[in-house]
């Protein structure tokens, strides 16, 4: 069993196979599952993420009113005009917010990794699918893949924004979401973990401020931020760009950013944008008290 | 290692908003139902940390009551979990709890109904996975997402092989097992993770085993 990235990359190196051939063996291992079982249960998760994007573009609106059909207002401008910064780029945007849109309205999702984050990994899988073109079992890939290194954070470090901040959970799964990429896209096992490195890094320190408690504003933008990061920092792990730290280093550079940020900003709504005077205003009038 | 299975992390498909807040906390509730064995008549909920704070925003509240009811994470009534309680004569009463916990996501459930109580503390740790720290006043380490066994029994020689003889004979597998009790020959608890899910035959040999007094089992 790999216990970080290092050890990840040396299973694949060794037998010569991509990091999600080395999460799918691990889970057959662990769970003395057969292939065509661990594929099955992993079909199930991917039918709930595409019907849960499906769902989000139709536009749906959540109790409070704070989230909704963003997602139907980003692709109606892909249709209408001609992004700036791409129409894939975009599409993988607006898929990650139409998730998070169903998710904030009570609706079913798949948590890649929870659910506040659940936007970055498929967000990106459904609009790379477009460009890259992959079978139905390059698309469970993707999500053994992008398991593997949430695998890694997840017992190294947190995946959860009241232990660890939104970092923990945006920034991994954006994480998360860029490794999976560069393996669709034909890149190697080390060019996954640079992305992941590059991804983490550049979400260091977020905090996690839920606007009334509530998993609304800013967790949907932040899965359309993370979405989009993860998609860049693919473009530079295939480029050949390195992370000057490690892969584990930033795992637990995150970790340790986590335990000493303060609880105010670890999903108490006490701090950060909750804290602002429209964000206070917004809770008295969903709960219609301070 | 927390976390075992890349299901952990691709997973669990739930109601939202929140994996910790909401999908944990129905398993806590849940592991609280299937350890009771029945439906409670009465229900206090206890929430400390980001629980307490954020429990409206999430949903905490109505997901540790749809637990209860026995559904799982993905479970659309989960939504309507409140007014079911209410309607099937459950009371519920949620008490935000100003106390410090040893983690941010910590529920404390007591339940009961005219012949038995039951006060289960779980802490949901990240991404739908959650831990079982308290059971009535034992302190123990039980994931909630594994079946198991919860055995109460005397304190003596030989209950401990009662029970695991049993599940030698029924090919059971143990997969980890702790044992803790009150004081030196009392009230004792037995806790066994196993691969699967226990059938009823089991839990009856079990029941009646000796030295052993109460059994309740968690299912996936």
């Amino acid at each position: 069993m790999f216990r970080n990235v290092e050890e990840l990359l040396a299973i694949a190196k060794e037998e010569g196979i991509a990091i999600s051939e080395v999460m799918i063996r691990q889970e057959m291992k662990t769970r003395e599952a057969t292939r065509d079982e661990v594929f099955a249960t992993m079909e199930q998760n991917l039918a709930v993420m595409e019907e849960a994007v499906e769902e989000g573009l139709q536009g749906v609106k959540s109790h409070s009113g704070l989230t909704g059909g963003d997602a139907v207002l980003i692709q109606k401008y892909m249709k209408e005009q001609t992004p700036l910064s791409g129409d894939l780029l975009l599409d993988a945007v607006s898929k990650a917010v139409a998730t998070n849109e169903v998710n904030a309205a009570m609706g079913r999702i798949c948590a890649t990794p929870t659910a506040g984050s659940a936007g970055c990994v498929p967000g990106t899988l459904f609009a790379v699918k477009n460009r890259l073109n992959p079978t139905r079992e390059d698309m469970l890939r993707y999500l053994f893949t992008s398991g593997a290194f949430g695998f890694v954070v997840a017992n190294n470090a947190s995946i959860s924004g009241a232990a660890g901040g939104c970092q923990a959970e945006v920034g991994s799964a954006a994480g998360m979401a860029s490794a999976a990429i560069v393996e669709m896209a034909g890149g190697t096992p080390e060019q996954s973990a640079e992305a992941m490195a590059i991804t983490l890094k550049n979400m260091l320190g977020l905090i996690c401020d839920p606007v009334a408690g509530l998993v609304e504003v800013p967790c949907v933008k932040r899965n359309a931020m993370g979405a989009s990061q993860a998609m860049v920092s693919a473009d530079l792990a295939l480029a050949g760009v390195t992370s000057r730290i490690p892969c584990d280093e930033v795992i637990d550079a995150m970790f340790k950013v986590g335990q000493r940020m303060p609880s105010a900003f670890r999903e108490t709504a006490e701090g950060g944008l909750a804290a602002t005077p429209t964000g206070k205003a917004l809770a008295k009038n969903i709960y219609g008290k301070e | 290692m927390k976390y075992r299975s890349v299901f952990d992390i691709i997973g669990p498909v739930m109601i939202g908003p929140s994996s910790s807040h909401t999908a944990g906390a129905a398993r806590i509730g849940r592991a609280a139902r299937h350890l009771f064995g029945r439906q409670p008549s009465q229900v206090d909920i206890y929430l400390y940390g980001s629980f307490k704070s954020t429990y409206k925003g999430h949903g905490t509240d109505v997901a540790i009551v749809g637990g209860i009811l026995d559904y799982d994470t993905f479970d659309d009534r989960i939504r309507q979990s409140l007014i079911k309680a209410e309607e099937e004569g459950i009371s519920v009463r949620i008490h935000e709890e100003q106390a410090g916990a040893d983690h941010p996501n910590t529920a404390k459930v007591r339940m009961q109904d005219g012949q038995d109580q039951l006060e289960l503390t779980g802490i949901s740790i990240g991404g739908g996975k959650v831990e079982i720290t308290e059971l009535n006043g034992f302190p123990l380490r039980l994931s909630g997402n594994h079946p198991a066994i919860v055995l109460l029994h005397h304190d003596r020689y030989g209950a401990i092989a009662s029970a695991t003889g049993i599940l030698a004979k029924e090919k059971i597998n143990i997969g980890r097992m702790e044992v803790s009790r009150t004081a030196a020959g009392e009230a004792a608890m037995m806790v066994i993770e196993v691969d699967q899910n226990i059938p009823d035959t089991v839990m009856e040999q079990l029941e009646v085993a000796d030295h052993i007094t109460q059994a309740a089992r968690i299912s996936d």
